[in-house]
């Protein structure tokens, strides 16, 4: 194919770089809450990465004498039930408590669209088999399937994740077959397959850059669902282990304070997963939004 | 459909035990060392010299005896102890699918007809409790109404029906807190829509009632997708619920399953997940059912989108 058959064909079809994402001015269109959210979500991507050096105690130290010990100076949220120090704690627990949700967005995308892509360009049986193969997939609750790894695998972040990834994943691949259906109807589509372009090259350089803003979207929603479900783990005492940093352990291992009139530890850490989560719903929705309005 | 998702389902639960690190024998036996004689009895009670499908047909068969196997941590039957559980979960679920579709559906109906500062309130709060999980909830709830208010008892199952409901709210509130705010928002868009479409406005330009607009036009309608999130919220209820009879300690089946995953009790571990998986599945039915009797476009089988 030489290159200026190429040119005519971008320019006979609407123009598909034209719907690609730009970081920074679709940000900008989510409006003032999008914004916050995302500056929330900024917030916690640095603890996330520089938690373990910013914090000002050593998280992992304990000291009794200092147990439920509210709020003095330089510890600005107090002690945990063990006498560490619950801010160095909730900055060296996002590590954990972000990297989690991030692998299981990754995991479930990538295999999601890749089936959704599959199933919707080859159709007919390949489409049959992955359609119901993902329906079955449905009857297996997130948590479910997370504690059913763990419990057959040895507790721990990695197991959850994994399951985690396979429960979300038919959810992914139901929007993007659909999505994706649509796109494969496309004049352009049609267009590089009479220029002789092979399936991989359209889907790979052309199809799934275009879904890629729902892409994003719906990984932002779900990085959301991700962090409470694992977080739900932890507290479980299936996730990460104690004595490591995590916000949904620091929940669990600081439950009695609640009953004994010390809620700050527990508190702090619930109030950091909410506010990280409600930012990823807030934004994704107003994403969503915007690549269903760019789709049109 | 039904009954492959479920023979699927008992597949994958029965091959995760199977594939699972660590040599049967020593589990069933805790870890002692045992005479060859009782290995030889137990290889033979459980099969284990068979091939792997020939298990799992084993298996099948006495599951579907409503026999699932013996706790090794509890030495009993997993069904007997299932069945003294599974009242707690079927009640705290039930209590939170009620709250759900009252308090749910009724704040967003609410907020959905009347535009205004009622309306972009409930958008706020709902947005802010959607991403509150339910341990999160949990901790709030007991902080604020057993150990301030004293209102309601912390922790644990009740003796008797009354003491049973006092026992539930909370929990109950906190399996249904995110859940309900789901479903309030995505009540409050679909009437909101479906006010805006034409026949409604014909409708009030002919004068109809407001009563019998929403009851017959507007809510109708609105009716479907109302169910599907509904349905996917309360299933979706029957795998929270663990967390929360963990935070609350409620002697449930969710709360037994992850003590039996942290014991690695695994006949415990497949026979809840079995009773789970079904409830799930039930539930998913029931939903395709009610659309059928909502939209007589829908024939059972096809879901309606």
């Amino acid at each position: 194919m030489s290159a200026g058959a190429g040119a005519t064909a971008t320019a006979a079809v609407a123009t598909p770089s034209l719907r690609r994402v730009r970081p920074l001015t679709g940000l900008r269109a989510t409006g003032i809450a999008g914004m916050v959210s995302a500056a929330v979500i900024a917030v916690a991507t640095f603890a996330a990465i520089f938690g373990p050096l910013l914090a000002p105690y050593n998280p992992n130290l304990p000291n009794l004498s200092l147990a439920w010990v509210g709020p003095v100076g330089g510890h600005l949220l107090g002690f945990d039930f063990q006498g560490r120090d619950v801010f160095s704690r909730l900055l060296a627990g996002a590590q954990s408590s972000m990297l989690g949700p991030l692998a299981v967005v990754i995991l479930s995308m990538a295999a999601g669209a890749l089936l959704a892509v599959f199933a919707a360009w080859r159709r007919g049986a390949a489409d049959a088999v992955i359609s119901s193969g993902l329906d079955i997939l449905f009857a297996f609750p997130g948590i479910l399937l997370a504690v059913l790894a763990t419990a057959v695998f040895g507790a721990g972040l990695t197991a959850a994740a994994i399951a985690l990834s396979i429960a979300y994943m038919p959810y992914v691949a139901r929007v993007l077959r659909g999505v994706a259906l649509r796109e494969r109807t496309q004049p352009y589509i049609a267009a590089l397959e009479v220029q002789g372009s092979s399936a991989t090259v359209i889907c790979v350089r052309h199809l799934i850059p275009n879904m890629l803003p729902l892409i994003v979207a719906q990984g932002t929603i779900m990085f959301g669902w991700a962090m409470v479900d694992l977080a739900a783990i932890s507290f479980l005492g299936l996730g990460v282990q104690p004595p490591q940093a995590n916000w949904g352990v620091m929940i669990s291992e600081n439950q009695t304070g609640i009953l004994q009139g010390y809620p700050l530890p527990a508190l702090s850490a619930g109030l950091c997963i909410v506010a990280v989560v409600i930012a990823f719903n807030v934004l994704g929705e107003r994403l969503f939004a915007q690549a269903q309005a760019a789709g049109r | 459909m039904l009954a492959a998702s479920l023979l699927i389902a008992s597949f994958v639960i029965f091959a995760a035990v199977y594939l699972a690190p660590g040599n049967p024998i020593s589990a069933l036996s805790g870890g002692r060392a045992l005479p060859a004689s009782s290995i030889r009895i137990l290889e033979q009670r459980y099969h284990l010299n068979e091939p792997f499908l020939a298990q799992y047909w084993y298996w099948l068969g006495n599951v579907l005896h409503g026999n699932l196997g013996i706790s090794i941590t509890l030495r009993e039957n997993v069904s007997t102890l299932i069945s003294q559980r599974v009242w707690t979960t079927a009640g705290l679920v039930l209590y939170a699918s009620l709250l759900i579709l009252v308090f749910g559906i009724g704040m967003g109906i609410v907020a959905g007809l009347r535009p205004g500062f009622l309306d972009t309130s409930t958008l706020v709060v709902t947005a802010i409790s959607a991403a509150v999980p339910a341990f999160v909830a949990a901790i709030v709830l007991i902080l604020v109404f057993s150990v301030k208010l004293g209102w309601f008892p912390a922790l644990g199952n009740g003796t008797d029906f009354v003491s049973n409901v006092q026992h539930f709210t909370l929990p109950a509130i906190a399996l249904a807190f995110s859940a309900l705010a789901i479903v309030a928002r995505v009540t409050r868009t679909s009437i909101r829509e479906e006010s805006d479409r034409e026949h409604v406005q014909t409708a009030v330009s002919r004068g109809i009632p407001a009563r019998q607009l929403i009851r017959r036009h507007i809510l109708r309608n609105a009716a479907i997708p109302i169910t599907t999130i509904s349905g996917i919220t309360i299933a979706s209820l029957i795998a929270v619920a663990a967390v929360v009879e963990t935070a609350f300690s409620l002697n449930g089946l969710g709360a037994y399953l992850v003590q039996a995953a942290e014991s690695k009790d695994l006949a415990v571990v497949q026979g809840i997940s079995l009773v789970l998986v079904t409830a799930f599945v039930l539930v998913n039915l029931l939903v395709d059912v009610l659309y059928a009797l909502l939209d007589p476009r829908v024939t059972l089988g096809s879901r309606a989108q």
